[in-house]
C-alpha cells in the first residue's frame, strides 16, 4: 500500500497512456470503424464539455450526484458501522442477523430500483436509498470482520491501563479498526457512485446519470462521451481523497505491516 | 505493604478434564526477582495469568498488594499510538500534568528512545519495542511487574542487551518481578530464586537461589552452574554432581 517516490519520469506514465488512448480514439474516429452518429470524436466531446461547462447544466448535475452519494454514503457509515462494532460483541444477535445481512449484500442494489421509484417517487430520495442499499451491508460486515480480528492482547492492555466503556471504544476498538475499515469504505465509495449513476438514469430528473441518459436519448453521443468522462474523473477523485486518510500518522501501521 | 506483595495459597487451575497445576503455593518477598521456567505447555503463561488476577483459579486463593502489570509475550504495543504514547498508559493515572510529562521524559531517557517518543511501534525495530513495552509498565507506581517470555521474540544479542537494560531499570526502579521464561540462561542471569516446574499438572520441582549481584555475566561460573543445574532438572545434562554446588532446595 505504500508508494516509494517515483522518478519524475515514472510520474508522467500515466499521462503518455492517456495521449495514446486520445490517439487510438482519434484514429477509430478518423477510420470510420463506426458510424460517426454512434461515436463521437474526441474534439465535439471536448467542444460538449466546453458547452455544458458554460451553460452551468454540468455543475448542477454533478452538485446533484455528489450530493445523493454523499447522503447515502454517509447514513450507511453511521449506521453500519455502530451496528458492525454491535455485532461484533454480541455473538447471538450476530448469529442471529448475519444470514441476513450476507442475504442483502449479495442483492444487486439496482434490483431495488422498481421499489425505490415506487416508494419515493423520482429525484434525491430513490437515489439516496439505492445509494445506502448498496453501501450499508458491506460496510455492516467489514466492520464486523475489522472487530473480530482485533488481536486479544490489545484488550488485555486496555484492562490493564483502565480502559472502560466509552474510553475503550475510542481508544482502543476505533482505532484498532480504523485501517480496515478505511480501506472498505474506498471500497464501497466507488460502488456508492457506481449505483449513483444507475438510479440517476432511472429514477431522476437531474445528476450525471440522468444527463448521459438524456444525451443518449437526444443522440447527443459528444455529452455522453462528456459525462462519462466526468463520471470517471470524480471516481478517482472521490478515491484519492479517501486514500488520504491512510496517510494519517495514527492509521498508517494498518497498511506499513 | 507486607513483606510477601505477592502469594498464591494452595491454587489449582482445570480447563475442563485438563488440570494446569494442583495445589501450587508460592511467595515472592518485596523487592525479590523470581523466574519461572519449564517445558513449554506446561502452564507457565497460565501462572502469570492466575498472578495478574486475569483467571480465577478453580481453587486455591491468590493475595497481592499494589499495582501489577504484566509486558507480554506478542508485541502489545498499540499501534496507533507513538512510543511516548504508549508509554504514556502507563502514568494515566496521574492527573497533574506536569508531573505525568516529567515522568515520561524520564521513562524515555531510562529506555534511551529519546529520539523515538514520536515514532509508531512499526517504525521501531523489536528491542526498541521491548524497551517501550518495558518502561510501559514499569511507568507509575507500579509494585508488582509479571513478565511473559518478554524477551522471546528477539534474537539472540539483542536479547542478551534487553538482559542488561532490564537490570539496569530495575537498578533504578526497583520493583518485585516475576519473569516467566524457557529461557534457561536467562532465568540464571536475571533472578534471584528460580522455580523450575514440572510437566502437567505443574508442580514446583525444584527451587534454585542464585545469591550474587547483578548485572551478572552469562559465562559467570555461577550463573553456568545455575544453568546446568536445571538443564540436570530436564535431564539434559549427563554429570548431576555438578549443579549441587549451587545452594538449592528441593
Amino acid at each position: 500500500m505504500t508508494e516509494k517516490p517515483l522518478a519524475s519520469k515514472t510520474r508522467l506514465l500515466p499521462l503518455v497512456v492517456l495521449v495514446v488512448a486520445l490517439a487510438i480514439w482519434l484514429a477509430l474516429w478518423l477510420l470510420r470503424v463506426f458510424p460517426e452518429s454512434v461515436f463521437p470524436s474526441p474534439i465535439a466531446v471536448a467542444k460538449g464539455l466546453g458547452e455544458e461547462l458554460r451553460t452551468g447544466r454540468l455543475l448542477a448535475d454533478l452538485v446533484a450526484s455528489l450530493f445523493r452519494v454523499t447522503t447515502g454514503f454517509m447514513l450507511a457509515v453511521l449506521l453500519g458501522v455502530p451496528a458492525g462494532l454491535w455485532l461484533g460483541h454480541h455473538a447471538r444477535s450476530r448469529h442471529a442477523l448475519l444470514p441476513a445481512i450476507n442475504f442483502f449484500r449479495s442483492l444487486s442494489p439496482l434490483a431495488w430500483i422498481p421499489f425505490a421509484i415506487l416508494w419515493f417517487g423520482i429525484g434525491d430520495v430513490p437515489a439516496i436509498f439505492l445509494i445506502f442499499m448498496a453501501c450499508f451491508f458491506p460496510v455492516v460486515v467489514s466492520t464486523l470482520a475489522a472487530v473480530a480480528s482485533i488481536p486479544s492482547v490489545y484488550f488485555r492492555v486496555a484492562h490493564d491501563y483502565g480502559f472502560r466503556g466509552l474510553d475503550l471504544l475510542t481508544k482502543v476498538i476505533l482505532p484498532a479498526i480504523a485501517p480496515q475499515v478505511i480501506t472498505s469504505l474506498r471500497v464501497t465509495a466507488g460502488l456508492a457512485w457506481l449505483v449513483v449513476v444507475a438510479a440517476e438514469m432511472i429514477a431522476g430528473r437531474d445528476g450525471l446519470g440522468f444527463a448521459i441518459w438524456d444525451a443518449r436519448n437526444g443522440l447527443r453521443m459528444d455529452l455522453l462521451v462528456a459525462g462519462m468522462i466526468v463520471i470517471g474523473v470524480i471516481g478517482m477523485v472521490i478515491d484519492r481523497v479517501l486514500l488520504r486518510l491512510t496517510r494519517i500518522p495514527s492509521i498508517r501501521w494498518g497498511y506499513d505491516g | 505493604m507486607t513483606d510477601k506483595p505477592l502469594s498464591t495459597r494452595e491454587v489449582s487451575v482445570n480447563f475442563g478434564a485438563i488440570e494446569v497445576f494442583h495445589d501450587l503455593s508460592l511467595e515472592i518477598s518485596q523487592g525479590e526477582f523470581v523466574a519461572v521456567v519449564g517445558p513449554s505447555g506446561c502452564g507457565k503463561t497460565t501462572l502469570l495469568n492466575v498472578l495478574s488476577g486475569f483467571l480465577k483459579p478453580s481453587s486455591g486463593s491468590v493475595t497481592y498488594s499494589g499495582r501489577v502489570r504484566m509486558v507480554y509475550q506478542h508485541d502489545s504495543l498499540l499501534p496507533w499510538r507513538t512510543a511516548a504514547q504508549n508509554i504514556a498508559l502507563g502514568l494515566r493515572d496521574l492527573s497533574n500534568e506536569a508531573e505525568r510529562e516529567r515522568q515520561l521524559k524520564e521513562m524515555l531517557r531510562l529506555i534511551k528512545l529519546e529520539e523515538f517518543a514520536a515514532h509508531y511501534p512499526h517504525q521501531l525495530s523489536g528491542g526498541m519495542r521491548q524497551r517501550v513495552e518495558l518502561a510501559r509498565a514499569l511507568a507509575g507506581d507500579t509494585d508488582i511487574l509479571l513478565l511473559d517470555e518478554p524477551f522471546s521474540s528477539l534474537d539472540y544479542l539483542t536479547r542478551l542487551r534487553l538482559r542488561r537494560e532490564l537490570v539496569r531499570m530495575l537498578e533504578e526502579l526497583p520493583r518485585t518481578v516475576v519473569l516467566v521464561t524457557h529461557d534457561i540462561e536467562e532465568a540464571a542471569q536475571l533472578a534471584d530464586r528460580i522455580l523450575v516446574l514440572s510437566d502437567r499438572p505443574a508442580r514446583i520441582c525444584r527451587e534454585l537461589r542464585v545469591t550474587i549481584p547483578r548485572p551478572r555475566d552469562l559465562t559467570h561460573p555461577k550463573v553456568v552452574e545455575t544453568v546446568h543445574a536445571i538443564l540436570a532438572e530436564f535431564g539434559l545434562e549427563q554429570d548431576k554432581d555438578l549443579g549441587e554446588s549451587v545452594r538449592t532446595r528441593r
